[in-house]
């Protein structure tokens, strides 16, 4: 898998448009995960939602996604409320790929990848040659190009989550949201993919947000951290300053140890079990 | 996959005609006119076979306008209706199976599942029944003819359906349930009916719910025709959106498809072909579910193609109306030969669908 070969955009587009949180309220039926909640994504950034299970990470990514239309407040992109936006419009600017996809039965990867143009056609602007090499391009970035002829449902959970990050790519939007993208895949593959996301934020200039659980991984390859939890925000920065014992306790109930990883110089978290013995740390 | 799709990947590896290769693989285009060149052959068939024998010049003379006022009224009014009636109501029965198996993902999810077929045939077997004893709104129901009672029927049933579903969108899971429980409600309605019922009328009833194209006229014909035609080119413009739909809502969303307007498309689609089929015909049983998947194991596509399995579904019934006039002794209604294949292929389909998962 090379992780450095995007796909080209059809033009490197600088300056995505941002997307913002306004004062929004998102719920399920009757019950409220979020309330008022202001949060807005930096153009040109790699943002990761941090916080514990079913603490909204994938509420507020699908918010953002307009995938869950908030009770109050709005989602704007680029100023504009995402609710007036046309859909297909929305889907040329912004990618999501959800937690749980539905695997579509006797489809090949390609046609599964394919499927990512959906936004750049209609009944007057047919599949073109450009197309075909966007998909083959997203193909190729996810180390897919071998398996392309293969039926999706065939495929290892790990080789089914790279199809997906694939057909994400394919649409080739300024911004790309996804919901834990490192699921299933051994640690090699989920360093190619973090490092995927991290070239096309460089070479292309894309905003992505998406949802990590590896506290170390997502320190290492975002510029921002935003923790949620207790329904809110709990904390909002650059990963060194995101990523103390004190929110770590507060959003996870865990005891950790920061410290810097030796080949990054990020943080490293090591969580500490009380029944290990202590082992002094350096000195 | 199969070798063909491994070879024609060599052939052209990325360019040339991937637009068809997406809309339109090959092997669609294939199995779309073998079905027509079939339906057609069956057709001609149809108008040959019959209790009074004519010989083939003779019915070719007669559509050229040439044969005597009996035979043109053989050929014309008895079964040329009969066979473009087959083939109507083949076809929107298909058509819609496959509509509603692709939006719900599921195999098993047939137009009857939305209650339309329970409403129609309610409607119908109420108008039958009621018509008998002094009910002055029944008679009045029945003076709209049979078939117009039935499309109502399938209309109010399918709208209700729809609406119990609806939280502010349509869930196909939920849909589904609802329609299921319309479907057996409605049912047992009708059984009390018959139940009642004089026992000429309750012999109508069950005839009508066999579903059969004995009784079909011009009158009947045409409005299947008309919503065949309007309806399908709008099922065929939902066609990307429905490959998109396989992938799930959310995605679907993500990928500028406006996941609740495309729904209620093809559910109005899918609820329009079945009535009207209904209304003409009666429920021919298994066709809206069987065809559908007929066409999509020949094709080899991930959602049975539109086209073909309407095209299929025709198939189907005029060539079942065939063997029943042609080969089988008496007047056997064609639903009773489509249960009888349909059912032993659905138990087929069950019991395989857990080896070949990605085919089912
Ligand atoms: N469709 C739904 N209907 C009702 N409640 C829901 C729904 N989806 C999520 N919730 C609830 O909303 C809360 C937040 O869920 P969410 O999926 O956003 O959590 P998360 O942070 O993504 O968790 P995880 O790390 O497990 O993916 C949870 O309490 C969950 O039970
Ligand atoms: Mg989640």
């Amino acid at each position: 898998m090379t992780a450095t070969s995007v796909p080209q955009a059809a033009s490197p587009t600088a300056g995505a448009p941002a997307l913002e949180a306004r004062g929004v309220t998102l719920s399920y039926e009757k019950t409220s995960i979020f309330e008022n909640l202001d949060l807005r994504i930096e153009e040109g950034e790699v943002t990761t939602l941090i916080g514990a299970n079913g603490s909204g990470k994938s509420t507020l990514l699908k918010a953002f996604g307009r995938l869950l239309v908030p009770s109050a407040g709005s989602m704007e992109l680029g100023g504009q409320p995402l609710r007036s936006l046309p859909t297909r419009a929305v889907a040329k600017q912004l990618a999501i790929l959800p937690q749980k996809p539905v695997t579509p039965s006797a489809t090949t990867v390609r046609d599964l990848v394919s499927r990512g143009r959906h936004p750049h056609q209609s009944l007057f602007q047919p599949w073109t040659p450009s197309d075909s090499r966007v998909v083959n391009e997203s193909l190729a970035a996810t180390g897919l190009s071998e398996l392309a002829d293969r039926d999706t449902a065939s495929l290892s959970g790990g080789q089914l989550q790279r199809a997906w990050i694939a057909l994400v790519l394919a649409q080739q939007s300024p911004i790309i949201l996804l919901d834990e993208p490192t699921t299933f895949l051994d640690l090699s593959h989920q360093l190619d993919v973090l490092r995927l996301v991290r070239s096309i934020n460089r070479e292309r200039g894309a905003t992505v947000v998406m949802v990590l659980h590896d506290l170390t991984l997502a320190g290492r390859y975002s510029d921002r951290l935003v923790v949620v939890g207790e329904g809110k925000v709990i904390a909002d920065g650059k990963p060194w300053e995101v990523l103390t014992p004190e929110v770590l306790r507060r959003a996870f109930d865990l005891e950790a140890l920061v410290i810097a990883d030796p080949t990054s110089g990020s943080p490293l978290i090591v969580p500490v079990d009380p029944d290990d013995h202590r082992i002094e740390l350096g000195t | 996959m199969s070798a063909r799709t491994s070879v024609e990947k060599q052939a052209e590896p990325i360019e040339g005609s991937r637009f068809f290769g997406r809309l339109w693989r090959g092997r669609v285009v294939v199995v779309t006119a073998l079905c027509v060149v079939v339906v057609l052959a069956l057709s001609v068939l149809g108008i040959l076979a019959g209790s009074s024998s004519l010989s083939f010049s003779d019915v070719v003379v007669t559509l050229l306008g040439g044969g005597t006022s009996g035979q043109e009224l053989i050929v014309f009014d008895l079964r040329l209706p009969r066979v473009v009636g087959g083939v109507a109501v083949g076809a929107a029965l298909g058509l819609a199976g496959a509509l509603t198996q692709t939006f719900a993902r599921n195999p098993l999810a047939t137009p009857d599942i939305l209650g339309v077929t329970s409403g129609a045939a309610l409607g119908a077997v109420a108008a039958i029944v009621l018509a008998g004893g002094s009910y002055s709104v029944a008679a009045g129901l029945l003076s709209l003819g049979l078939p117009a009672v039935a499309a109502i029927g399938a209309l109010l049933t399918a709208a209700v359906v729809y609406g119990l579903a609806w939280r502010g969108g349509v869930d196909s899971y939920r849909l589904i349930l609802i329609g299921i429980g319309a479907t057996a409600a409605l049912g047992g309605i009708t059984s009390y009916l018959i139940a009642r019922a004089q026992i000429t009328e309750a012999a109508a009833a069950a005839q009508w719910l066999v579903g059969s194209l004995s009784g079909i006229s011009w009158a009947s014909v045409w409005p299947v025709l008309v919503v065949l035609l309007v309806v399908t080119p709008i099922a065929v413009l939902q066609s990307s959106s429905l490959d998109i739909s396989q992938l799930g809502d959310d995605l679907s969303t993500g990928l500028g498809v406006a996941v609740q307007r495309h729904r209620v498309v093809v559910i109005m689609c899918a609820v329009l072909l079945t009535a009207a089929a209904v209304s003409a015909s009666g429920p021919i049983e298994f066709v809206a579910f069987v065809a559908p998947q007929i066409a999509r194991r020949m094709a080899r596509t991930g959602r049975p193609p539109l086209l073909a399995s309407a095209l299929m579904g025709a198939v189907i019934v005029v060539g079942g109306d065939a063997l029943v006039r042609g080969v089988l002794p008496g007047e056997v209604p064609v639903g009773i030969i489509t249960a009888i294949i349909g059912a032993p292929y659905l138990i087929w389909l069950l019991t395989r669908r857990k080896e070949r998962e990605s085919y089912a």
